[in-house]
C-alpha cells in the first residue's frame, strides 16, 4: 500500500540501532501488557496499554503447567496483530534464531529473547545485530545487560521472577543495575577496566556509561508487578517502563487494573494519585514466596 | 518580555529526549502532567509515543477539554509523530473512540509506512531550513493524507505526501527531530515562539 512513496527515498535505511532504539524510545512511560488472545488485547489496549506481548500462557501458567515453553504460534499472533493498533511483541526462546526469523517474518514489532520459554541453547544468545527486527532482553544485573546489548539488544528489561505476582526480585535486579551505573560514574579511568572485568563486558560499553551515566538503551522492568504500587515503585527506581504479565490477567477485574497500571505508571511521583487509582481493584493475582520456587525463570541466561 | 515559558506533554512516550533537545537550546521546558502544569506554560511539545495511550491519559487526568481550549485559544504547539496525530483534524486508522484536538487542518493515517520492520532514516529537505537536510527518524511514522487551507507543507516524501506541515503557531512531524542531534527543527518552532 504505502510502498509507492517509501521507496526513492534518499540513503533510505531499515533497521538501525537509531530506528530500533527509537521504538523503545517511544514505549517509555507506558505499560506493556502480556496477552494470549484478541480479546485480552483490546482489553489491554482499550486500558491504555502502549504495546502489547503476544504469548501463548501468561508466566503464571507456565510454571504451573511446566513442560517446554516455545514460541506461540503464529496463528495466535497474527489474530492479536489484526485486533489492535499498537506494536505488537513475542517472544523467542533464548539461542533461538530461528524461532526470532520466524516472528520477524511475522512482522512483529520487537522480539523478546525471553527466559520465560525454555532455553534453546545453554551457551549462546541470539545474534541480534543479524536482524531488522528489535531484540529486547532480560537482565538481573549490569553485566547480563550489557552482554545483551553487545549483542544487539535494543532494550533490556529487569527480569524480576515472571509469573510471581512478586515484586522482590524486580527491586533487586533494578537497584543492582542503577546502582552499578551510578557507581561507575564515580569511577576513575583506571577503575573502569576493572569493572569491565568484574562485569565481564565490553570496555566501550562500561566507558560509555561513565561518561553518560546512562545504559546505552533504555532499561525497562519486568517480573513481579501486580499492583499499581509495584509498578510506581520500580519506576521511582529508575525504570523506564513497565512489563506487566500475569499481574493483570490473573486479577479480578483485569480491565481496571490495568488502566490503574498505566495511570500508575505515568503518574508514578504522585502519591494523591497513586491512592485514588489503587482504590477498589478487586483481588490481585495470588503470588508466590520466591523460596517455594522449584524453577527460577531468572537464572536462564548468562 | 519575558521568554516563552515551554511545556512537553509528558504522558508517556519521548517527552525526556524533548526537554534535553530544548535544553541544548538554552530552553527550560517544564514536564506537563496536570491542569495546573498546562496553566503555566505559554506553549507545548507533544511528544512520540503511543498515540492511543496518550488519548487516554488525556482523558483520565482531565486534560483533554483544557488542551481542547488553549489550542483553539491559538497556544502554539509542536507535534511529533504521536503528537502530530493528536494535533490533526482527523485520524485515519485509528480507534473508532481516537480523540484529535483538530488544531491544524490536515488528516493523517497512522502507521502508514508499515510495521516496526519497515520504519527508517533517511535525509529530507525542510522548508526553511535550506542549509542542509535534515536526518528524519520515522518509527511506525503516520502520515499526512489530506491538507487543509492555510496549511504550509514543509516536507515531503516520495510521491508529494506530506511528513512535516505548519499552520499559524502549529509546527506539525511524522519523524522525530528528538532522536537525532539536529537541532533545527525545534529551532524553527522556537522561532514561532518569538514571532
Amino acid at each position: 500500500m504505502a510502498d509507492q512513496f517509501n521507496e526513492g527515498l534518499v540513503a533510505r535505511e531499515t533497521g538501525t540501532q537509531l530506528v530500533k532504539r527509537g521504538l523503545a524510545e517511544m514505549l517509555k512511560g507506558g505499560v506493556i501488557m502480556d496477552v494470549v488472545d484478541p480479546e485480552q488485547a483490546r482489553i489491554a489496549e482499550d486500558a491504555g496499554a502502549v504495546a502489547v506481548m503476544a504469548l501463548e500462557r501468561v508466566p503464571s501458567d507456565i510454571r504451573r503447567d511446566g513442560g517446554v515453553a516455545r514460541m506461540s504460534d503464529p496463528e495466535m499472533i497474527e489474530g492479536i496483530k489484526a485486533v489492535t493498533t499498537v506494536p505488537v511483541m513475542a517472544k523467542a526462546r533464548i539461542g533461538h534464531f530461528v524461532e526470532a526469523q520466524i516472528l520477524q517474518a511475522l512482522g512483529v514489532d520487537y522480539v523478546d529473547e525471553s527466559e520465560v520459554l525454555t532455553p534453546a541453547d545453554e551457551a549462546h544468545h541470539i545474534d541480534k545485530w543479524a536482524f531488522t527486527v528489535p531484540f529486547v532482553c532480560g537482565a538481573t544485573n549490569l553485566g547480563e545487560a550489557l552482554r545483551r546489548i553487545s549483542e544487539g539488544a535494543c532494550m533490556i528489561r529487569s527480569k524480576g521472577e515472571a509469573g510471581t505476582g512478586n515484586i522482590v526480585e524486580a527491586v533487586r535486579h533494578i537497584r543492582s543495575i542503577r546502582g552499578d551505573i551510578r557507581r561507575i560514574t564515580q569511577a576513575d579511568s583506571a577503575e573502569l577496566f576493572d569493572w569491565a572485568k568484574k562485569l565481564q563486558a565490553p570496555l566501550p560499553l562500561v566507558q560509555e556509561i561513565a561518561e553518560t551515566g546512562e545504559l546505552p538503551v533504555p532499561l525497562f522492568c519486568a517480573g513481579g508487578i501486580a499492583t499499581p504500587a509495584d509498578a510506581a515503585l520500580v519506576m521511582q527506581l529508575g525504570a523506564e517502563a513497565v512489563f506487566v504479565g500475569s499481574g493483570i490477567f490473573k486479577s479480578d477485574d483485569p480491565a481496571t487494573r490495568a488502566k490503574a497500571i498505566v495511570e500508575a505508571t505515568t503518574n508514578f511521583r504522585d502519591a494523591d494519585i497513586l491512592a485514588k487509582v489503587s482504590r477498589g481493584l478487586g483481588p490481585a493475582m495470588p503470588g508466590l514466596e520466591i523460596g517455594t520456587l522449584d524453577t527460577k525463570l531468572a537464572d536462564r541466561g548468562w | 518580555m519575558p521568554a516563552a515559558r515551554v511545556g512537553v506533554l509528558a504522558l508517556q512516550g519521548a517527552f525526556a529526549l524533548h526537554v534535553r533537545a530544548l535544553a541544548r537550546l538554552g530552553v527550560d521546558a517544564v514536564e506537563v502532567r496536570t491542569p495546573a502544569e498546562l496553566a503555566g506554560v505559554d506553549a507545548l511539545v507533544l511528544p512520540g509515543g503511543e498515540s492511543t495511550t496518550m488519548s487516554k491519559l488525556l482523558e483520565s487526568q482531565q486534560l483533554f477539554e483544557p488542551l481542547a481550549e488553549r489550542l483553539a485559544g491559538g497556544m502554539p504547539a509542536l507535534g511529533t509523530c504521536a503528537g502530530m496525530i493528536l494535533l490533526s483534524r482527523e485520524v485515519l486508522d485509528g480507534r473508532a473512540d481516537q480523540r484529535s484536538f483538530g488544531a491544524i487542518d490536515i488528516a493523517v493515517r497512522r502507521n502508514a509506512f508499515g510495521r516496526q520492520v519497515d520504519s527508517f532514516e533517511a535525509d529530507l529537505q525542510v522548508v526553511g531550513l535550506p542549509e542542509a537536510p535534515v536526518h528524519a527518524v520515522f518509527i511506525r511514522a503516520p502520515i499526512v493524507e489530506e491538507v487543509g487551507e492555510g496549511v504550509e507543507i514543509l516536507a515531503q516524501v516520495e510521491g508529494g505526501r506530506p511528513v512535516a506541515c505548519r499552520q499559524g503557531p502549529v509546527v506539525v512531524t511524522s519523524f522525530h527531530p528528538e532522536l537525532s542531534p539536529d537541532l533545527r527543527v525545534h529551532e524553527l518552532f522556537l522561532r514561532e515562539l518569538a514571532a
